[in-house]
């Protein structure tokens, strides 16, 4: 009997050990995952998930443990969540951040506990600035970025009387500082909405009241959806035109509008459409997966994966020694989706910013990439940065 | 700032009323009557418009639509009740939240199962698209103002139901002394049932109205339910007549705030700052008030009297 007994316990620890003997990374997933905007964490953790499948449950070469824990857009649910990788879970990276607010109360602590944290999404200029820290990347975008875009693509297309609204929240107010960093004409009203607010009409009366001559908005999620719903109610459509980041039009808010927004011009760091191999493995692999089509936070998600793949693939699976993941991360050889892609001296991104069209594609609605509002673009914080 | 605008605001904030209405109704009337805090009050909102949104796409007929997401809302009302509820009305209000939230995460869950993470689209019927022109110079959604008439004739039926009829006459007993009634030969514990459908039926009605309007997403039921509770407690807990001043009042203060609080705050400051400030205490103005009114009237606006309980 005690001999049996041996040997189950032997033959139990050989079982374990080479699940003991193989580098293995942890990695903790901080997302939306209920309630209002929890499309966009589904979207980035799918997309995170499926570059770790592609690779047979590894990203280069090292076997990856990823755990996934909801933050319902809550900066103290995401503050505990946080905490518990750190202390209990002992996660060697942090990512998945959706909003502002909770990465702003979030990164800095992860970041001086020595971790590193990948953002696949949120960008505050707090981080990207003075904030800046070398463990700290961001794989998306500073969050003016596209919005910067749309502001030149404005300007450049003549109107001359913009009206524009954003949640009031630190994303919101960035976005609103981008565009009008590059777009110079008249405001015929800069609006603040409440985070996560569902009706609009209050701000659609005042808007139809200003005459505006174009009307710029960034509402992530279910609030895009809802503004864009009554834009089209408010008979606005096709008389003063919408402009937006790719936020307010990205594929999970597209099926959930319908017609009110075809023909509208968004910018994006990324489309279905771009033409590299990576992308069309990246498009092909979600809609199997998934059987849907992916949208730009998935494509976030996605990248993010394979930033983390390539630094690890380059220490040999190693993230102890710090100074050569951090190397190894900045380096960020990888083939991105988007295509050109390297990170400035603030660890965020410098890339080409595509302008979108929304465009119905059988019967789905998407967008069609249509033009560049820049190349190589970096954002304007990096100047801030000591790093 | 046209006199216009301001009359187009006061039917935006007549419209946003309404729907906190049909939403403040039900959650008052079980909290009235059972003494039950129904946290899930916005899953059955939610529902509402899940159901809503499916059988318009597949039927392409709203009215069928509207039926079918009534029976559904109101079944899946009464379900939980005999389930979940009926076992916590004897437990403290602590309890009834603990397991009340559990719902929340179970249909939020459930939805994503059943619906997936996506939000659903559902469009204004077409009989109802467009805007009228309600006087000179103000056009107005015909589907905005249609939530509005549909308040008002729930918010008559319920009073009738309630001060008229046989069944409204043992609701508001129960809602007094339940023990008694039960003893004098009602059915209480089905008279609940009925009520907490009769809620949950108000509550999908809710939900296939916004459906159009506002965004059809899982947890899109949480986001009401906190200006739900603001409502009932401005109102009086417990009282019909409460949630329709309450959620009226609620309706215009939030409108209003949005729509001048920033643009008169702009005559004193500068406008980076007035947009700021201007929309931040516009978001707080609902919770300013109710603070305001729990300081000058605890129990509300029009609380119910004689509550043995």
């Amino acid at each position: 009997m005690r001999k049996s007994m041996t040997a189950l316990l032997a033959a139990a620890f050989l079982i374990g050990m080479p699940g003991l003997l193989t580098a293995q990374v942890k990695v903790g997933m901080i997302t939306t995952l209920s309630g209002g905007g929890s499309a966009l964490g589904v979207a980035v953790r799918d997309g995170f998930k499926l570059a770790v499948d592609q690779e047979g449950g590894k990203l280069g070469g090292t076997a990856v443990e990823l755990l996934v824990e909801d933050d319902a857009r809550k900066s103290g649910k995401a503050l505990q969540v946080a905490n518990r990788f750190m202390k209990r879970d002992k996660v060697d990276i942090v990512t998945g951040i959706i909003w502002s607010n909770l990465a702003i109360a979030v990164v800095p602590k992860v970041v001086e506990a020595g971790i590193f944290y990948i953002s696949p999404n949120a960008g505050p200029s707090k981080l990207a600035g003075a904030g800046c820290h070398e463990n700290y990347f961001n794989v998306a975008w500073q969050n003016d970025n596209l919005h910067e875009a749309m502001g030149q693509y404005v300007a450049r297309k003549g109107f001359k009387n913009a009206y524009i609204m954003a949640p009031n929240y630190p994303a919101g107010k960035d976005a609103l500082r981008g565009f009008k960093r590059f777009y110079k004409g008249k405001l015929a009203g800069e609006i603040y909405t409440t985070l996560g607010q569902t009706d609009y009409a209050a701000e659609i009366a005042a808007l139809r009241g200003a005459n505006p001559d174009a009307v710029f908005f960034f509402l992530p999620g279910g609030m895009g959806i809802s503004f864009i719903k009554q834009y089209h109610q408010a008979g606005l459509t096709g008389k003063v035109p919408l402009f937006g980041p790719a936020f307010s039009f990205d594929q999970t808010i597209l099926g959930a509008v319908g017609d009110a927004a075809l023909g509208v011009i968004n910018s994006s760091q990324w489309n279905k459409d771009i033409d590299n191999a990576a992308n069309k493995a990246f498009v092909a692999g979600f809609r199997k997966a998934y059987d849907r089509l992916p949208s730009l936070y998935a494509s976030q998600g996605y990248d993010a994966a394979r930033l983390i793949g390539a630094a690890l693939k380059s220490t040999g699976g190693k993230v102890d020694d710090k100074g050569a993941f951090r190397a190894a991360l900045r380096k960020a050889d990888f083939d991105s989706v988007r295509g050109n892609f390297r990170f400035g001296a603030n660890h965020h991104p410098v890339q080409d910013i595509h302008v979108r069209e929304v465009v119905r594609e059988g019967k789905v609605l998407t967008n069609k990439t249509v033009g560049k509002a820049f190349s190589d673009h970096a954002d304007a914080y990096a100047g801030q940065c000591k790093m | 700032m046209s006199l216009l605008l301001v009359l187009e605001q006061i039917l935006n904030g007549l419209q946003f009323g309404v729907m906190l209405f049909l939403m403040a109704a039900g959650l008052t009337l079980v909290f009235g009557i059972m003494g039950m805090i129904n946290l899930a009050h916005g899953s059955l909102y939610m529902v509402g418009a899940y159901v809503c949104a499916t059988v318009f796409q597949l039927t392409g007929s709203f009215l069928l639509a509207l039926a079918v997401t009534l029976c559904a809302s109101a079944a899946v009302g009464m379900a939980v009740e005999r389930v979940a509820l009926r076992t916590l009305y004897s437990r403290d209000h602590l309890d009834q939240v603990l397991a009340t939230f559990g719902l929340i995460l179970f249909f939020n869950e459930l939805t994503k199962i059943i619906w997936g993470p996506r939000a659903l689209f559902l469009d204004v019927p077409a009989a109802l698209s467009g805007s009228v022109q309600i006087i000179p110079g103000v056009d107005y959604p015909l589907y905005r103002l249609a939530i509005i008439v549909v308040g008002g004739l729930v918010a008559f039926s319920l009073y009738w139901l309630i001060v008229r009829t046989r069944m409204g006459m043992m609701i508001r007993a129960s809602a007094s002394n339940q023990e008694i009634i039960g003893a004098l030969g009602v059915n209480v514990p089905l008279l609940y049932t009925l009520v907490f459908g009769l809620g949950a039926l108000l509550a999908g009605l809710a939900g296939a109205m916004a459906g159009p309007v506002w965004a059809v997403e899982v947890g899109m039921g949480e986001n009401i339910l906190i200006l739900t509770f603001v409502v009932i407690v401005i109102g009086g807990i417990g009282s019909v007549r409460g949630a329709l001043v309450g959620s009226i009042l609620v309706g215009f203060i939030d409108i209003m705030g949005r729509a001048f609080l920033p643009a008169s705050l702009g005559l004193f400051f500068d406008p980076a700052t007035a947009n700021g400030v201007g929309a931040s205490l516009a978001s707080m103005s609902i919770y300013i008030f109710m603070a305001a009114i729990l300081v000058w009237r605890p129990q509300g606006l029009l609380p119910v009297h004689g509550r043995y309980r």
